[in-house]
């Protein structure tokens, strides 16, 4: 039996002795690398339309005459503010940002102070279920553009490879945006008795459906925030000149 | 047969040290199996809390390398051959001797909720499955306060003044989402519970041993239940035109 002198039962940040930081580290890396990616593409205004193929960064596409920089600031603060304010994300960006905490049992930021989101700005994480109308909207639109995309401007059918990758796209964003937590609690999850109208038996079907995708909320989030970078990617690779389509027909 | 190393923490409010065992691993063995032989073997007056060593009482928890667990749930195969085992009392509440803590706070937070209310001229009860389901969920819980040791602002920054907790916020789920319950817990859970303090960043439902979703089933949707009432007036106004049939 050999004595290690600690004085107090907890020092230091913690105990733990597996690889805590790499979840923090590729989350915060990860968001990095997007909001970067993003960002440059939001202001770059060009390279974002080319034939029957529209950018999700920049739909709806909104022109107007008083509107002097990039269409895709008018559009973007939606799907930003929707994963912003996103259950999951926030509790990725807390901790690898905020650091509160870094990972579970590791002291980040301490002390009285903290206040979570109880007062401004953090209070307004409270407005995400409006972030969540305006965004599933946007995916009604984003769903028009992949439609569209299989149709060339003379008319005629024409699927391709980036048709497909639009509808992907559509398809991984229907589940993040359809998942949600505040879509889940307004379409059933506010109600406490699921079983004696018709109308609380439809939504406790619908709430039912919505759970199942929820369960998988942060699967959901990375895949449709990797394929909207990728769409955009691919679009403006073909408004470049630097890749093709692949029509099939 | 091989030994495991077990560092554990002796001492008590007045400060202590950790000492170190040898213990003989055999198969199918936990760390409340290692703390009891430790015991038995060397150590008569280590002290440690327990009961059932069946994951069901909830009265071992601890700190096992770091991570807030049962020592009943936790096997000793999972850790490697010449790894060290740390074996630490819960940090988030004061420490009564060695493996022991005071975790009556927690007792005092639950005396504040208010309790299930059904309607008084309730005549008969009839509840579909569909209607319990949730909330049997969060009838699971064991009171291990697992998820109240995790949680970071009870834990980090110490706000047991203001916060009731991740178990506090489960318990009061399950109430107000029963389907025959009539009270309204949202300003306490607002003005007192202050749910706010919760970020959700989930440690509660990462450490909780009867696999309660607290953070997707319990917190994230009495947040939306709080939301309806303080912060979202469009849908307040709606509720009221078109009439709520919660």
């Amino acid at each position: 039996m050999t004595n290690t002198v600690d004085t107090k039962a907890h020092t230091g940040r913690t105990s733990r002795t597996d690889n805590w930081w790499l979840s923090p580290l590729l989350v915060g890396v990860g968001f990095a690398l997007f909001i970067a990616y993003a960002t440059v593409r939001a202001f770059e205004n060009n390279y974002f339309e080319i034939g029957q193929f529209l950018s999700p960064f920049y739909s709806p596409k909104l022109i107007f005459d008083w509107w002097h920089f990039s269409p895709a600031i008018l559009i973007l603060w939606i799907p930003a503010g929707f994963r912003a304010t996103c259950y999951y994300y926030r509790k990725a960006y807390y901790r690898a940002y905020f650091q509160t905490p870094t990972a579970c049992s590791v002291v980040g930021t301490s002390g009285k102070g903290y206040s979570g989101e109880t007062k401004f700005p953090l209070i307004l994480q409270n407005a995400h279920r409006y972030f969540f109308y305006c965004a599933a909207i946007v995916l009604f639109i984003l769903w028009y553009d992949a439609i569209v995309a299989f149709i060339s401007p003379q008319g005629q059918f024409a699927p391709s490879v980036l048709g497909l990758v639009m509808v992907l796209n559509c398809i991984l964003l229907s589940g993040y945006t359809f998942g949600c937590h505040a879509g889940r609690h307004l379409c059933g999850g506010a109600l406490n008795c699921f079983s004696q109208t018709e109308q609380q038996k439809v939504r406790f079907r619908i709430w039912h459906f919505v759970t199942k995708l929820n369960e998988h909320h942060m699967g959901w989030a990375w895949a449709s925030l990797f394929s909207v970078g990728l769409t955009d990617l691919y679009v403006t690779m073909v408004a470049r000149g630097l890749a093709t389509p692949i029509f099939f027909l | 047969m091989r030994k495991a190393k077990l560092n554990v923490y002796r001492g008590d409010k007045n400060g202590g040290e950790f000492k170190q065992y040898e213990v003989p691993v055999e198969e199918g063995m936990v760390v409340l199996d290692a703390i009891h032989y430790i015991q038995a073997h060397d150590a008569p007056d280590l002290a440690v809390r327990w009961n059932c060593k069946a994951a069901k009482c909830g009265s071992c928890s601890a700190e096992v390398n770091g991570m807030p667990s049962l020592m009943c749930k936790t096997r000793m195969d999972r850790f490697g051959d010449d790894e060290e085992i740390k074996v630490q009392p819960l940090k988030t509440f004061p420490i009564i001797k060695d493996l022991v803590t005071d975790v009556s706070w927690n007792y005092e937070v639950n005396k504040k909720i208010k309790g299930f209310s059904p309607a008084p001229d309730e005549k008969e009860w009839v509840i579909h499955q569909e209607d319990i389901d949730r909330v049997q969920e969060f009838r699971k819980c064991i009171e291990c306060f697992l998820c109240q040791d995790v949680c970071h602002v009870l834990r980090d920054h110490d706000r047991k003044d203001a916060f009731m907790g991740p178990r506090f916020l489960v318990r009061t789920a399950g109430l107000d989402m029963h389907p025959k319950d009539t009270a309204n817990r949202m300003k306490y859970l607002k003005d007192e519970g202050h749910i706010g303090m919760c970020n959700i960043t989930k440690c509660c439902t990462e450490v909780c041993p009867e696999d309660i979703h607290i953070t997707d089933n319990a917190i994230i949707p009495l947040k939306e239940r709080v939301v309806d009432e303080f912060y979202d007036p469009i849908g307040k106004f709606i509720k009221k035109v078109l009439g709520s049939n919660k």
